[in-house]
């Protein structure tokens, strides 16, 4: 079991409200998912700089250390953004570089996302304490994607736990199982794709992504998913501009959905959208199983 | 003693527990009072186990196995349900005023359970005697090794409708993408026509019972057929 959520803006003058509006969604979906939980927030404008969303996931942290490093190494224009553990660097260096860099002099520090809009934040604990840890209530932005994960198949740590990233303004998050993981990394690692974990879901995010790279739409991309992805899942999908959502021919997850003149709201379970305004007049409904959904911000 | 109307409120403070443990210590009040569930907001196990014949009613959504293993009550939700709505039950009146999600009146021995909307995927899945009227449309895999009892379906169904049916009815009105294995329409007879126009009077659906089909078992898998090599 594992909860899902995500949020859609549909007017810029939300997007301040994003994160106290997702806090409780993510909160709500703490029976699912108590051992970790994730949250992806898209920009409402992208950076002309590239953003990585950076997380120490051993070894102190020593955030002024590791921008002295990078700028030794690298110079050019870096920011930071850090709290705790986690931390969101903006460079206009070259981004092959940096990460080449991090991977090299930081054994301790993973890249939990790389775009011009996504910041991405994930540990274990409570939905609620990682909440409080990273300030999600404050965060801004367009649209949303967060989990709330009950480990089934893999360890529990921050590397494990979604949403899961690949390329650029892009990630998933999973409610479910895959039974075929290996064959699909099997597929994919001859063809360049590395991976960094043993989890089921980063073989569904590399290879969505993957076919996107190749020039499919998320629409093309999930339908080859149908014959690639063996098993049960609820999906849902942040892209730079949108959210697409997924279920299994079986239904086996969840998902509900509720839409207003002013947003779309995705979740395992209505307990999540209940506290949201307008939720009582807002469109409800159970999205079909093997149909893709996709909202766009306009 | 007792009141007429008693109210549970389920908001931020969670009385679910308090809700229920009412419900299963005071089977024997007279009059029963009428009980309201306020604020539900999709919490799990709302009047589950319900043990007399209780009017109840949920102002709002309710979450997994509403009104489970119900027994004499009339449980009315006002709002959607999900997962397992009415699941196990053995008597009384559940009805849905929205929708329902997946596995609604799943193994359900008695009672009806009246969807006034839709219902997902697995309605009525292992039925054991239960009646399950459903005023949209249903999903696919319904009635799935139902053993007895009846679903009305008054929209239409998914695919596989009525897989390997033991003794349960399926009346259906709409269209079906497909029947399960062992699954077959067959003609209604004047009691299936009567049982039915009961059913639709009970749940207040208008339709003319002339205008379902019914689908019940060929009872070919009641017997193991090795020649058959495992395709049915």
């Amino acid at each position: 079991m594992c909860g899902i959520v995500g949020l859609l803006l549909k007017k810029p003058s939300w997007d301040d409200r994003l994160g106290e509006l997702l806090v409780p969604m993510l909160v709500g979906m703490t029976d699912r998912g108590p051992d970790s939980a994730g949250l992806a927030v898209f920009a409402t404008t992208p950076t002309t700089s590239t953003k990585l969303s950076l997380f120490q996931l051993h070894g102190a942290v020593d955030w002024a250390a590791f921008m002295r490093a990078l700028a030794s190494a690298l110079p050019g224009e870096h920011g930071l953004h850090d709290s705790g553990r986690h931390a969101v660097l903006s460079t206009r260096a070259d981004i092959t570089a940096v990460k080449q860099h991090i991977a090299a002099t930081c054994p301790g520090v993973v890249i939990l996302s790389q775009g011009h809009r996504i910041d991405l934040y994930k540990d274990i604990g409570s939905p609620g304490a990682i909440a409080e840890r990273y300030g999600f209530a404050k965060l801004v932005g367009s649209h949303a994607v967060g989990h709330t994960r009950m480990a089934t198949e893999s360890a529990v740590t921050p590397a494990h736990a979604h949403p899961f990233t690949a390329g650029e303004d892009f990630c998933l998050v999973h409610n479910g199982s895959l039974s075929n993981p290996y064959r699909v990394r099997r597929k994919l690692e001859p063809l360049g794709i590395h991976f960094e974990t043993d989890n089921d879901t980063e073989a569904a995010c590399r290879f969505l992504e993957w076919r996107m790279r190749e020039g499919d739409s998320i629409e093309k991309a999930i339908d080859k998913g149908f014959s690639e992805l063996d098993g049960f899942f609820t999906f849902l999908i942040g892209t730079q501009d949108g959210l697409s959502l997924v279920r299994d021919p079986f239904a086996c997850k969840p998902a509900i959905v509720a839409e207003t003149d002013d947003y779309v709201a995705v979740a395992s379970e209505f307990r999540s959208l209940a506290h949201l305004p307008g939720v009582d007049t807002a469109r409800l409904f159970e999205p079909q199983p093997r149909t893709i959904y996709s909202w766009k911000r306009a | 003693m007792s009141t007429l109307q008693m109210d549970f409120d389920l908001g931020p403070e969670g009385g679910l527990r308090a809700l229920n443990s009412w419900l299963h210590g005071n089977t024997s009040l007279a009059p029963l009072p009428k009980v309201r569930v306020l604020n539900p907001d999709g919490a799990h196990a709302i009047a589950c186990g319900a043990d007399a014949p209780f009017e109840i009613d949920v102002m709002g959504h309710a979450g997994y196995y509403v009104a489970g293993m119900n027994k004499h009550a009339k449980v009315t939700v006002h709002g959607n349900a999900s997962t397992g709505a009415a699941e196990n039950m053995m008597s009384g009146e559940v009805r849905i005023k929205g929708f329902a999600s997946t596995s609604a009146g799943a193994s359900a021995h008695g009672g009806c359970l009246i969807v006034e909307g839709d219902a997902s995927l697995r309605c009525g899945i292992s039925l054991k005697g239960g009646d399950i009227v459903v005023g949209g449309n249903v999903g696919s895999f319904s009635a799935f090794m139902a053993q007895a009892g009846r679903l009305v379906i008054c929209g239409d169904a998914g695919e596989a409708l009525g897989d390997s049916l033991y003794e349960a009815v399926i009346y259906v009105r709409g269209k079906v993408a497909s029947l399960g294995a062992d699954a077959r329409f067959e003609d209604m007879t004047p009691a299936d026509l009567a049982g039915l126009q009961a059913l639709l009077t009970l749940a207040g659906f208008p339709h003319d019972p002339a205008e379902f089909r019914k689908v019940a078992s060929a009872r070919s898998l009641y017997h193991w057929n090795a020649d058959a090599n495992q395709e049915y």
